[in-house]
């Protein structure tokens, strides 16, 4: 049976970001439809008409909503290739932990360092550096979360990276500064062809975070 | 064997989720009763980053976080399986799993609210939540996994007795069988269940302790 794969996405979006890591790593074939998020296609509204939000996942013709849990389908579904899960269950559980404190973290302090000022958005960068620590820690000597390739947390966690520099210009900090192992993973993690064509350039989503600003009115 | 261990807290809807998972798939353990306001030196060494109950401590090796030590229970100890096995339908499962989790907030609004003007708009949101639940994830079946209950039913089961508690509390009800029909019905079914009704913590002591809760967050809103 042939496989047919559709992936509803928006270039800024790190959720989408995922999709796009996992589905190269594991050599799925895919169709990609860019959404406007002022005008969702019909499509979209009726694919996850709940949350309305991207990505959407349609495989033959079912779709799978939630990023993280896209993440894990594909990696169920198309189990025999480069899995991102490892499968000693306790090694599944840390890695489930440390990708949804990466998810919680960099979506909810991510936002408030460029959406907001004064002391809220000091709160949220001495927080953010403070996540970034930790996971730093998780990685230790590792070159990927996931080990010797990339894993559930690196495909979870990288596609921040991209929003990092829009990060350091709204607040102004340098991340590379204090975090320097995280940074050369994030690197690294660029070496590899899955995810240096699923991260948009970081100046081009500091100029939409800037458009985000000026449309919500935040200076 | 090796040893299972559960570090929770008896009111704890989340510590509450574990037991059920664990009592349904026979699996022995010991319990830790936390003490919140004085938390013992190995929660604080077993979960570091959050510094939360419940965690689940298997042959000495730390889980925290209670949809994911659900999670580690299932493919840990396979027999009584609570997901599907269809990839499709396990990652249904986890979307209504997650769907509960991202409305959590919600709740907290409610059951957080002073001023009938605020409380009123809160419960609205909420019932809208409810409806979504109960036309969309539970449908016509019995029970969220079908006639039996599954992870969903356990991620789910705090509405049965903790929200129930709190609609008490602050004196809105949503969850009556006139609004909510099949929801409702769930409840009883739920609560019926021999692993459920043995372990649901008395329900006078947890109103009491969400009466105390609730007149905390009052003072301290009239206070601010």
């Amino acid at each position: 049976m042939s496989e047919e794969v559709v992936l509803l996405d928006f270039w800024p979006s790190p959720f989408g970001m995922r999709m796009r890591i996992a589905l190269a790593e594991k050599g799925i074939k895919y169709e990609s439809k860019e959404e406007d998020l002022r005008n969702k296609s019909d499509l979209l509204l009726q694919m996850n008409p709940i949350h309305q939000k991207i990505p959407v996942l349609i495989h033959n013709g079912k779709p799978v909503c939630e990023s993280l849990i896209q993440v894990q389908y594909i990696d169920e579904v198309w189990h025999h290739k480069s899995p991102l899960l490892p499968s000693d269950p306790y090694q599944r559980a840390i890695a489930r932990f440390w990708a949804d404190f990466a998810d919680k973290k960099m979506s909810d302090l991510g936002r408030k360092i460029w959406a907001t000022k004064g002391e809220e958005q000091a709160n949220a960068k001495k927080e953010f550096i403070e996540s970034l620590k930790l996971l730093e820690g998780e990685l230790g000597d590792k070159p990927y979360f996931g080990g010797e390739n990339l894993g559930y947390v690196d495909v979870v966690f990288v596609p921040f990276y991209s929003w990092f520099y829009a990060y350091e210009m709204c607040g102004d900090f340098s991340i590379d500064a204090e975090c320097p192992k995280l940074m050369a993973w994030a690197k690294r993690c660029l070496e590899k062809e899955s995810v240096s064509e699923s991260l948009p350039d970081q100046e081009k989503v500091y100029g939409f975070v800037l458009q985000m600003k000026k449309a919500f009115g935040i200076e | 064997m090796a040893e299972v261990k559960l570090h929770g807290f008896w009111s704890s809807p989340f510590s509450q989720r574990v037991i059920w998972a664990l009592k349904i798939k026979g699996i022995d353990y010991e319990y830790i009763e936390e003490d919140l306001s004085n938390k013992s030196e190995l929660l604080l060494k077993y979960n570091p980053v959050y510094k939360k109950i419940p965690v689940l401590v298997h042959g000495g090796n730390p889980i925290a976080e209670s949809l994911i030590i659900l999670e580690y229970i299932e493919e840990t100890w396979p027999e009584h399986p609570l997901l599907p096995t269809d990839p499709y339908e396990k990652a249904m499962a986890r979307f209504w799993i997650q769907f509960i989790v991202d409305k959590g907030s919600i709740f907290h609004a409610f059951f957080r609210s002073t001023g009938r003007v605020d409380q009123e708009k809160a419960a609205k949101d909420f019932f809208e939540v409810l409806k979504i639940i109960e036309e969309q994830a539970l449908g016509d079946k019995k029970f969220f996994g079908g006639d039996t209950i599954n992870l969903v039913d356990i991620s789910y089961g705090l509405l049965a007795y903790w929200f129930k508690n709190a609609e008490e509390v602050i004196g809105i009800k949503m969850l009556e069988p006139s609004a909510l029909p099949r929801l409702s019905q769930w409840v009883q079914n739920f609560l019926e269940v021999p692993v459920i009704k043995e372990t649901i913590p008395d329900r006078d002591k947890l109103l009491a302790y969400m009466r105390r809760i609730r007149e905390k967050i009052v003072a301290e809103q009239l206070n601010n």
